[in-house]
């Protein structure tokens, strides 16, 4: 029997559809549009652009590339204005890179563990391969004053959303991104235009993107003041956080995805830096009592999705899996005791789609039962 | 000696492999006129704020048309973010966090409000809108006298009640 017609844009097997992002505000009321990647259902290192994890204050602009323009401002020799065909003759850059929003994981504040599969608890994580130009080959154009120290940079999206950018990181390795895993960015993350800071935290890579002005000193914006600072055991706060840190967690196996019988599995999991590249990771299944090191497939990147993988025989006894990521800048994944004892933790558990804290990076702790469940837990 | 060839050669392979320093200088000039209509960002020391003034009562009324909806009367029990303050924070919990007891600098609501708000009409405020919707929710919070009216001058001057209250998590990257 033939099989199916060849279509123009492929789509996946209807035997995948389940495999998709969960929303927190599908008919978009007016408050944020939360999209969490599932992946504890993917394998590799990189995220489908269709499965790109999504935070939007109010949704994506419906923008038209020939009427897009990108202007750069403020504290440089010559302001310029560009046009997406006119960033199209540019030099290039691909790299691989993460974007993790700064309130993943935000469900391990909580003083019990919540239950949730991985896309519910570490969701607003993914990778993917981005190309585009650097922002230092277009300040080269519009010169630098001395006195700038900042940038500001701006989306066209419904409130404008900006975040201030220490210039130094948009001179190391700041890019405006057109593609992402080889085509078009997608709407929802920053089509035509985005700004892509490897390694930090999500918000500060602004989507469609309009805007970027430099300045003396930091906006102070709403996302960068009241949103993305983070409260601590004593009353202050930390602001300009910046980096995602050194993280890792197991995808499979994970809740949801029940063990079936005693046997061969491969224990394998994502771990990834915003500091730098992976290490090293270690596995444990006893929670954290010995430890062994995990495979890591090549090739390791600068701020990128790792895979790691470890081969495991379960006798079918109760088990708690747990990954711990070391980076080449010499930073740790901390413990949970270590981490609650830095940053503290909630009195009482709010709902899994919460934000009450961020840049949660501690480990992660599976606890597989005799029947094969396999539930979140604390060890 | 360079032969005239083999320079037009080098020439070629610089080029080819963009070795020359010139870009491609593809950006178009832009005025300060021009920029104006982009550049709304409003800086904490006041820098960017537009002429115009507004009154915490203006701003109630405001407030009652425009914003009640989704953050309810006088800032509470709206399905929006909470605009009155609960008190000194807690605990970790970044829910605690409003106007009066977090927010670091008024200019941020200025900047806010104008840029974001409301929600299905953002930018659709005048600054005199804005300077009275900041004066209502500064003076619901405490912050300032319920009588005062805010203009550059004076936004630009208060000091809210958590400007010491942040630590920069990592300097070294600034």
């Amino acid at each position: 029997m033939p099989g199916a017609i060849t279509k123009p844009y492929e789509q996946r097997s209807r035997f995948e559809e389940k495999v998709a992002r969960t929303l927190t505000n599908p008919k978009g009321e007016t408050r944020v549009q939360n999209a969490r990647t599932p992946l504890h259902l993917l394998n590799g290192t990189i995220t489908p652009a269709g499965q790109h994890f999504v935070v939007a204050q109010s949704g994506a602009p419906d923008i038209d590339p020939a009427k897009h323009r990108i202007a750069i401002h403020g504290l440089v020799k010559q302001p310029l204005v560009f046009t997406l065909e006119a960033l199209a003759r540019y030099p290039m850059v691909t790299r691989t890179t993460f974007i993790e929003c700064g309130g993943n994981s935000a469900p391990l504040f909580s003083p019990t563990p919540m239950q949730g599969n991985l896309q519910a608890l570490h969701g607003l994580v993914s990778c993917s391969e981005w190309t585009g130009v650097l922002l230092s080959t277009l300040l080269e154009e519009t010169g630098i004053d001395p006195k700038a120290k900042w940038l500001i940079a701006e989306g066209a999206d419904a409130p404008t959303l900006t975040r201030s950018v220490p210039l130094k990181k948009g001179l190391a390795d700041a890019m405006i991104a057109l593609y992402q895993n080889g085509e078009r960015l997608m709407p929802a993350n920053g089509y035509p235009a985005r700004l892509l800071l490897p390694g930090w935290e999500g918000n500060m890579s602004i989507k469609w993107l309009r805007r970027i002005k430099l300045t003396d000193a930091p906006g102070m914006t709403f996302p960068e003041t009241k949103t993305y600072s983070q409260l601590l055991p004593n009353g202050k706060a930390y602001q300009f956080y910046f980096i995602q840190e050194v993280k890792s967690f197991i995808t499979h196996p994970s809740p949801d995805l029940k063990m079936s019988g005693p046997g061969f599995y491969e224990i394998s999991g994502l771990a990834f830096s915003g500091d730098g590249k992976i290490a090293r990771v270690m596995v444990s299944a006893d929670g954290g009592k010995s430890w062994a090191e995990a495979a890591l497939q090549e090739p390791v990147l600068d701020k990128s999705f790792t895979r790691f993988r470890l081969p495991w025989r379960w006798d079918g006894s109760p088990a708690i899996l747990q990954s711990r990521a070391w980076d080449d800048q010499g930073n740790v994944q901390p413990t949970r005791a270590e981490f609650v004892a830095a940053r503290g933790e909630l009195k009482a558990p709010l709902s899994l789609a919460a934000f009450p804290n961020q840049h949660f990076n501690a480990i992660t702790s599976w606890g597989i039962e005799a029947n094969g469940e396999i539930k979140h837990v604390y060890a | 000696m360079f032969t005239p060839k083999l320079i037009a050669a080098l020439a070629l392979l610089a080029l080819a492999t963009g070795a020359n320093a010139e870009g491609p200088r593809l950006g178009k000039t832009i005025s300060a006129e021009e920029l104006a209509a982009w550049d709304s960002s409003v800086m904490p020391d006041g820098n960017g704020l537009p002429e115009g003034s507004g009154t915490a009562a203006q701003g109630a009324q405001i407030f009652a048309q425009k914003c009640v909806t989704c953050h309810g009367e006088k800032g509470v029990g709206g399905s929006a973010s909470a605009l009155l303050p609960r008190g000194p924070i807690t605990s970790i919990n970044g829910g605690e966090k409003t106007i009066g007891n977090f927010w670091p600098y008024a200019s941020t609501l200025f900047d806010y409000i104008r840029r974001a708000m409301p929600w299905q009409q953002p930018k659709s405020l005048t600054s005199n809108e804005v300077y009275a919707l900041t004066a209502y929710l500064l003076a619901l919070n405490k912050v300032i006298d319920e009588g005062a009216g805010l203009d550059a001058a004076t936004l630009a001057k208060i000091k809210m009640p958590n400007r010491d209250g942040l630590i920069i998590r990592f300097p070294d990257r600034i």
